[in-house]
């Protein structure tokens, strides 16, 4: 390797690094304090790094990854995404017994694994940062064992992960054995020459959709998502919810566009049917919960569905849409995860919607950040979720997927009932008996660290829903290159 | 900058009044009544210094900035007379809406008066843009304050009301999103401009498969939030378990900013969809009319009562706007101001009723002529407004639209002439259970104080002005409809050459464009179509 390699490689040495000393500060002794400043100022000297490579245009470290403005973003994204989510467990954790200052170390290694994916270009970088971000995933889902669900939580998805990884590899395998190549563009340059596919290039790529689907948690391959998000501690859940499925869909693009699958009708209408499906099944199955984690797990894969929609017009408008939504998508979620972790207790998440009764009275202004945060998955104006919601619904009206954009509106309708319910128990009318209980046993500052937190997160899902044309800039001046 | 400073002032006047109210609980009425004043005012004087008649263009002032240019969005206001009208009635009701709301509402008085506030932002938003972007965005943001003014301030059933109202005009809106966005890139695809702007898109040369799906995307918006008979059920609730304010705001302005896009979207942008659709849009209208006044005949909760007779008076609504002729639109517009006042005033008298009996069921009601005259002189007026009696401003809106309808459908004018009868069934029986009849109450029933006279004498003045001398609100009106009504008036043999000019130059690109969506459709079979549903 030259050193211009480790250069455009900075942000994961910075984070790799990051990950050894923290090992090496726990040893010689354990403070929460020390790591959480560790975790935060590497993910912002990892950002920092990535200002150099703004005008990168195709960097290839050959064979494994390829460093470009699609790349850049999506590590960005990742990168900010994990420092807010290492800010809100900050707090959260420090009101909990268990050792916590390996949650940390855990945190930076799944991102340094999100980060690995975006950038792959080939089959064996993609397969190990899913790993690293797989295995990290297991232990962080489990991380505060003596509580109930997280055991089973964590099983469960260590029993699902490792089996759609099988899937994956065996998918992996199968392209392998008929096109000769584990490279994104030596694949593409085999099938350049296929006007539909091989049945055995389609069974590998149906292996490989179910391997990818399980980590999408899209439909029929959603069945862990409620449960592992119940049960995972909020901030965790966040991270599943952000990072690891941002980290996925970009190495889905990524491939994608460079085979261009969307010259296959068989790939398109199952990804059709998948998007069809997970929109009609998250939405309609979030209806009947009665945990807030649960319903925002429904919502998550309601999200990825139109998501797909978009990610379906397979242009660059569309790349340029999920971007978008994904970037809305992110603040919102982390939003109310946060929102989730900072009304948590040492004993229990605030996840039953009896925690939220009158909130906005108790607590006004995590109400109203809660409340944005829900008007943003429900895609209402002013908030970045409807700017992203109309992207792709403008990406899916340009190419003509009528059936999908009249399905996302239907669909944008149903999620709408549960967001408004939550939003209506946090408006009621407080009981006359219930008094408020006393909280702020924290010490200010860190509770500081969560209200911060949050505050930018509103900030930020206005901004952008009032002013998108910042982020419409960055995305498609960094986004250009991707798209052959 | 003067039509930015409008939302402006109301939507910082919000947030200011939830601020304030944890200076003072007082504050928060003073502060939203300073910023309705300050807009009303403002509006007045744009009104008494434009001489609007002499006017060549329909636009007073306009106002555009680039707000997101990569998609082609602009943050674009415009005026003109209708505009100018609805906002007069807009920020009217809204002063009264804050003035009602100064004894009925106790709880959150601070959050109250944000929602108040902001629902009038996005009405005035809704009123005054010519994005079609910024027009949806309006269109949304006047949802939620509106769900909240209903779902914590109202009624018993006030949940289930909120719902139900939320979902039936969001759901709606979002296929009105669907079809701006197809308009979007159907204009973009063949002029290579992609734009939101309302002027640009008129401009649109539509397939009439395509403009007939479009058209059908913005009715859907506009006939549920009119109501039109089979979407109205959302209706009744809203309206009954809306605190009075709400109900106010409700009747009076939201039902017409689905009026207000029919004339300003649908007919100048789709002109040869709607001729298809009109016989079928005012058969709506006549069942509207009809179906309203039999329900509101049979209720027995006032508030319901008064929101079938909405249902009824919107039915004129789409009837005039159907009939694509000059005397109907008029007639449209005033019925838009004198529904928004007489309505506005019947739901307000329901309003002073409930606080001072705490029921609205009129079956409890009666004998009132005696112990409250002048609730009762009040309410003879806005009952006899709603039945249509001359000399008062429904008379004429009314007059106007069967007029006008009559000269584009002779048999469902006669149809919809029958539901002024039936409106002076179900008013007079209002007057005949509240105020005469048997006293069945034991409880005294205080006659209007000073406050509520303050309310309602200005409405009374209102209507009479509106009936007896409108010409002011015709003329103000007239450019803006005549510029409406354009594609229509315009005569066929103007419209035929300048098409045949267009079709060997244009006919190939159109073709290879949007040839993959409509490859049946070319160019001069819609020409066909143009030449002869304008004849």
């Amino acid at each position: 390797m030259t050193l211009t390699d480790f250069q455009h490689l900075m942000p994961l040495l910075i984070l790799t690094v990051a990950v050894l000393v923290s090992m090496l500060v726990i040893a010689v002794g354990r403070n929460h304090k020390i790591m959480y400043v560790i975790t935060a100022v590497s993910f912002l000297a990892a950002f920092a790094s990535l200002f150099d490579l703004r005008d990168v245009g195709r960097y290839t470290i050959e064979p494994l990854l390829v460093i470009d403005g699609f790349g850049v973003f999506y590590i960005g994204m990742i990168l900010l995404t994990a420092l807010l989510i290492s800010m809100l467990s900050y707090a959260y954790f420090e009101q909990r017994e268990e050792r916590k200052e390996e949650y940390y170390i855990l945190l930076l290694l799944a991102t340094i694994g999100a980060c690995v994916l975006v950038i792959s270009k080939h089959f064996a970088s993609l397969f190990l940062g899913l790993e690293i971000l797989t295995v990290s995933l297991y232990a962080l889902i489990a991380y505060l064992r003596t509580r109930e669900r997280s055991d089973e939580a964590g099983i469960k998805y260590l029993i699902l992960a490792a089996f759609s990884s099988a899937f994956l590899l065996f998918g992996m395998a199968l392209v392998y054995a008929s096109t000769g190549t584990m490279e994104f563009a030596g694949i593409a340059a085999a099938m350049s020459g296929f006007t539909e596919l091989p049945l055995l290039m389609l069974t590998g790529f149906g292996l490989m959709i179910v391997g990818i689907g399980f980590k999408l948690s899209v439909v029929p391959f959603h069945m862990w998502a409620p449960d592992v998000y119940e049960g995972a501690p909020a901030p965790v859940t966040a991270f599943i919810a952000t990072v690891s499925k941002g980290g996925v869909l970009g190495v889905l693009i990524r491939f994608f566009m460079e085979v261009d699958g969307f010259r296959y009708p068989t790939l398109v209408l199952i990804f059709t049917i998948v998007a069809i499906a997970s929109m009609l099944a998250g939405n309609l199955l979030a209806l009947l919960q009665r945990n807030v984690k649960r319903i925002l797990a429904y919502s998550s894969i309601a999200h990825l569905g139109y998501l797909l929609v978009a990610f379906l017009a397979g242009n660059q408008m569309g790349v340029e849409a999920v971007t978008f939504y994904l970037v809305a998508y992110f603040i919102t979620t982390v939003g109310a995860f946060g929102v989730v972790a900072m009304l948590s207790d040492k004993e229990r998440d605030a996840e039953q919607l009896e925690d939220y009764r009158a909130l906005l009275w108790r607590r006004p202004w995590t109400a109203a950040v809660f409340t944005a945060m829900l008007l943003s998955l429900a895609g209402i104006p002013l908030t970045a979720g409807f700017v992203g919601k109309f992207y792709i619904l403008a990406a899916g009206v340009n190419t003509q997927l009528w059936l999908l954009v009249v399905m996302l509106a239907l669909n944008s309708v149903v999620g709408l009932f549960y967001y408004i319910r939550l939003v209506a128990i946090m408006f009621q009318q407080p009981e006359a008996d219930t008094e408020v209980q006393p909280r702020g046993k924290l010490r200010p500052s860190i509770y500081l660290a969560s209200v911060g937190t949050l505050t930018i997160l509103a900030l930020l899902l206005v901004y952008i829903g009032v002013y998108p044309s910042g982020l419409l800039q960055v995305i498609q001046g960094l986004i250009v290159s991707t798209v052959p | 900058m003067i039509l930015v400073w409008l939302i402006v002032i109301l939507m910082a006047g919000g947030v200011l009044a939830w601020i304030s109210g944890k200076v003072n609980r007082a504050l928060p009425r003073w502060v939203a009544l300073g910023s309705v004043m300050a807009v009303f005012g403002m509006t007045l004087y744009l009104w008494l210094s434009n001489p609007i008649p002499v006017l060549g263009s329909a636009w007073l002032i306009q106002f555009s900035q680039p707000w997101v240019p990569q998609w082609g969005i602009r943050f674009s206001l415009a005026l003109d007379g209708l505009s100018l009208l609805m906002l007069l009635l807009t920020f009217f009701l809204g002063l009264l809406a804050v003035l009602i709301s100064w004894r009925e509402i106790h709880t959150k008085v601070a959050f109250f008066h944000f929602n108040l506030l902001w629902v009038l932002a996005g009405i005035t938003g809704v009123f005054l843009t010519m994005d079609l972007f910024l027009f949806y965005f309006f269109w949304e943001i006047m949802l939620i304050p509106m769900y909240f003014l209903i779902g914590i301030w109202g009624h018993e059933n006030r949940r289930y009301a909120a719902y139900k109202f939320f979902l039936f005009t969001q759901a709606s809106g979002l296929l009105m999103l669907l079809a701006i966005l197809g308009l979007y890139f159907i204009h973009g695809n063949q002029t290579g401009v992609y734009t939101f702007s309302y002027f640009e898109l008129l401009n649109t040369t539509l397939a009439p498969e395509a403009a007939r799906l479009l058209m059908f995307g913005f009715l859907v918006a506009f006939l549920v939030k009119l109501p039109v008979v089979p979407f109205h059920s959302w209706l009744p609730d809203a309206h009954s378990e809306a605190p009075t304010a709400g109900s106010v705001i409700l009747a009076g302005l939201l039902l017409k900013t689905g009026a207000y896009g029919l004339l300003r979207f649908v007919l100048p942008l789709f002109p040869t969809a709607t001729v298809e659709f009109a016989p079928w849009a005012m058969l709506l209208g006549v069942i509207g009319i009809i179906y309203g006044a039999i329900l509101a005949f049979s209720q027995t909760d006032l508030k319901r009562l008064v929101a079938y007779t909405s249902v009824s008076h919107m039915g004129f609504v789409i009837l005039g706007v159907f009939s694509f002729n000059e005397w109907a639109l008029q007639g449209v517009v005033m019925q838009m101001i004198t529904h928004g006042l007489s309505t506005g005033a019947l739901f307000i008298i329901a309003g002073f009723l409930y606080e001072r009996l705490h029921t609205r069921d009129i079956r409890l009601m009666g004998g009132f002529w005696s112990t409250a005259p002048k609730m009762g002189v009040i309410a003879l007026i806005f009952v006899m407004a709603s039945l249509g009696l001359p000399g008062l401003g429904n008379f004429i809106a009314e007059f106007l639209t069967l007029v006008g309808s009559w000269q584009a459908n002779n048999w469902l004018t006669v149809f919809a002439t029958i539901g002024l009868v039936m409106a002076t069934i179900y008013s007079l029986r209002i007057m005949q259970k509240i105020f005469f009849e048997a006293n069945r109450m034991e409880q005294a029933l205080p006659d209007l104080n000073a406050r509520e006279m303050l309310i309602a004498i200005p409405m009374v003045a209102m209507i009479l002005w509106l009936g007896l001398y409108p010409q002011p609100i015709l003329d103000t009106a007239r450019p803006s409809i005549q510029e409406q009504l354009q594609a229509y008036t315009k005569p066929a043999q103007e419209q035929v050459p300048v098409a045949r000019v267009d079709v060997p130059a244009k006919k190939t690109i159109y073709i290879k464009r949007t040839g993959t969506k409509n490859p049946e459709e070319t160019k001069p079979s819609s020409n066909l179509q143009i030449t002869k549903s304008s004849n």
